[in-house]
């Protein structure tokens, strides 16, 4: 079988789209020599009409994109550094989401925006290693975050056939991530269903993103110790409450991996919901980013103290089994 | 375009606005409007220079823009009055009405962001037509680094748009010449687009501006940006009629008043048809305000309606588990 890499299966999944739907486009800076791998080979398949390469104009090309939508298009916006998204925030939640809501239903705004390397870059200091998706949830935007190559190529291809704007996080440690595929059985993926990566049954690990690969090295090395289940949201939302709710119904315990900062966090509603509406035999926890500054500076070792981690994790399920 | 037609537009925008006013006072517009009083041969003579299938970008203030461009006056007073019967079913109010019907695509309520809208919509129907988008803002959006961004965008693209500056002069309460460096045109020259200042209060005059623009960007000539010269006669929002808030000297708003568009296009048309359009409109107007009156209020079981055109729907704000 093929290996497929997470950033060739993005690339893939809007080639394949690009191919199936004329009114599919892709926007964004330095696309044409595809400098995030997303767009290689689509300015020479497509052409420059349907590869539009932006000046250094996120609020202009973000609108730009509404507009197009409006008139029948589905745009898929590129974003190459995440901080880019709180320039744009108003245009994505305040306009691009809410013309649907404002027209009663006489329009729709199918855009995508694609954010191939959010999170930690070792050593880039306070402005390029965010990882906002916490706030697009908040903001009622609907937001994916893939972990696995199969997911990327179905998550990306379900976000350009949505009717309304959807977010894309593909995180930066995920990028290099390759798997085996049948290329015959990458498929779109709904928004709104979770899967349980590794099945147990003393405590369930919501793993967000790229944390999902350390999630499911932390439940092996524990294996003897304890049986951990490991579950990926997927789609952060909508959000798979179901499918979280059956998991506690097997455990009864839960901690959180989410490479949110901790006030408001993704992590935060995920405990309020399984608090009040599940099945909990032990207080819950979670790991994060701490609140604040979510990166400190330029030198990789005082950054990486602050990002959520293997051992945090090890910590946190131990201390909800003795609870 | 004759110039009945072109009065007829624009009483039916003053008497539309008026009876609004009424109903603001009534209670029956909760949310009070942004009145164009003064502002109609604006919208009538740039609409009257699109075709039907031609598209708008309105702003806050652009009740003439939907009724220039073809909405029902019923079905839009209904919308000012939040009724489920409203062209956007009660969602839009006075603030962002669209009318997707007519090509109205919307209002932003973002002060100068609905231009690169505009421009992202102009850029796609141009790809396959030869329709033409115009963008309506105001002098306050002028200030906005986003309609810079849309500037350039629509230039280096060449996309069929016009953008459209009403300058009434206050941006708020602020006047332009407190806000405003250089000038409108100046800033739309500086990316290579042909701009130009014209008397916004002579409707025939708007349109042979708007015509010249339209045209150009139909032939593929690409965006061009017209300053209205125009006031605003009532206050920013109605809200302002109990606040006394004197930023407009009142000799200054006798000069504008003395310069009523809707008088000036009333004399280019003889009289007995002039009283006819007038008696048509206040049939047509009597007849949408008992309909905006008398239509049903949204079911608050249907809050959730539209929030998504997928129809996902959320979860309620208090667990019933």
């Amino acid at each position: 079988m093929p290996k497929l890499s997470y950033a060739k299966a993005l690339n893939r999944a809007l080639s394949d789209e690009m191919a199936r739907d004329p009114s599919v486009f892709v926007m964004g800076e330095d696309i044409h020599l595809a400098l995030t791998q997303t767009t290689t080979g689509l300015l020479d398949r497509f052409g420059p009409q349907r590869v539009v390469q932006t000046p250094l104009s996120e609020q202009g090309f973000t609108n730009f994109a509404t507009g197009a939508a409006m008139a029948g298009r589905r745009p898929v916006v590129e974003y190459q550094i995440p901080f880019l998204l709180l320039l744009v925030i108003e245009q994505i939640a305040n306009q691009a989401n809410k013309f649907a809501l404002m027209s009663g239903g006489q329009t729709r705004v199918p855009v995508t925006y694609l954010l191939p390397g959010t999170g930690w870059r070792p050593g880039w200091g306070a402005q390029h290693s965010d990882q906002p998706y916490s706030v697009f949830a908040h903001l009622g935007v609907k937001t994916v975050i893939p972990a696995t190559p199969t997911d990327a190529y179905g998550l990306l291809t379900t976000a350009i056939r949505d009717d309304d704007p959807v977010m894309v996080f593909a995180p930066m440690p995920a990028l290099g991530i390759r798997e085996d595929v049948d290329y015959a059985d990458l498929a779109p993926i709904p928004l709104g269903v979770g899967l349980v990566r590794r099945a147990g049954t003393d405590v369930t690990v919501v793993a967000v993103g790229h944390l999902v690969h350390d999630a499911l090295a932390v439940a092996e090395e524990l294996a003897g110790e304890v049986s951990v289940e490991v579950f990926d949201p997927r789609s952060l939302y909508p959000f798979d409450w179901a499918g979280l709710a059956a998991s506690l119904e097997r455990t009864g315990r839960l901690v959180v991996f989410d490479d949110s900062n901790r006030s408001c966090g993704l992590a935060g509603e995920i405990l309020a919901t399984a608090a009040e509406e599940m099945r909990l035999d032990a207080a819950p926890k979670r790991v994060t980013r701490p609140d604040g500054a979510v990166v400190i500076g330029c030198a990789p070792g005082l950054d990486l103290a602050v990002q959520p981690s293997r051992a945090q994790l090890t910590n946190a399920i131990r201390a909800v089994l003795k609870s | 375009m004759n110039a009945a037609r072109l009065y007829r537009t624009m009483r039916l925008i003053r008497r539309f606005e008026e009876r609004a006013i009424e109903l603001v006072r009534s209670g029956d517009i909760a949310s009070g409007i942004h009145p164009c009083i003064g502002q109609e041969a604006v919208a009538a003579g740039v609409c009257a220079a699109l075709r039907p299938d031609d598209i708008v970008l309105s702003n806050h203030r652009g009740h003439g823009h939907l009724l220039a461009k073809g909405s029902d006056p019923g079905r839009f007073l209904a919308e000012l009055a939040a009724k489920d019967t409203g062209i956007d079913r009660g969602r839009a109010g006075s603030f962002h009405p669209s009318d997707f019907s007519v090509g109205v695509y919307g209002a932003s309520g973002t002060v100068g962001h609905g231009a690169a809208i505009a421009a992202g919509v102009a850029w796609a129907v141009g790809q396959d037509s030869d329709r033409v988008v115009v963008s309506f803002f105001g002098d306050g959006a002028v200030s906005q680094g986003a309609l810079l961004e849309s500037f350039n965008l629509a230039a280096l693209w060449q996309v069929p748009v016009v953008f459209v500056c009403e300058n009434n002069y206050y941006a708020t309460t602020l006047p332009a010449d407190t806000a405003i460096a250089g000038t409108v045109t100046g800033r739309a020259e500086a990316f290579g687009i042909p701009a130009y200042t014209v008397d916004g209060q002579d409707a025939d005059v708007v349109l042979e501006a708007a015509a010249g623009a339209v045209g150009r960007a139909r032939a593929g000539g690409g965006p061009s940006l017209l300053e209205f010269s125009t006031y605003r006669y009532e206050g920013h929002h109605t809200f302002e009629r109990t606040m006394r808030l004197r930023y407009r000297d009142e000799a200054e708003v006798a000069r504008w008043r003395a310069r009523d568009p809707l008088a000036l296009q009333a004399s280019r048309v003889a009289p007995g048809e002039r009283e006819r359009i007038d008696a048509e409109i206040e049939t047509l107007l009597d007849e949408a305000v008992r309909y905006a009156v008398e239509s049903p209020q949204p079911d608050p079981l249907d809050a959730f309606d539209h929030l998504y055109a997928g129809g996902m729907r959320v979860r309620a704000g208090v667990s019933h588990a």
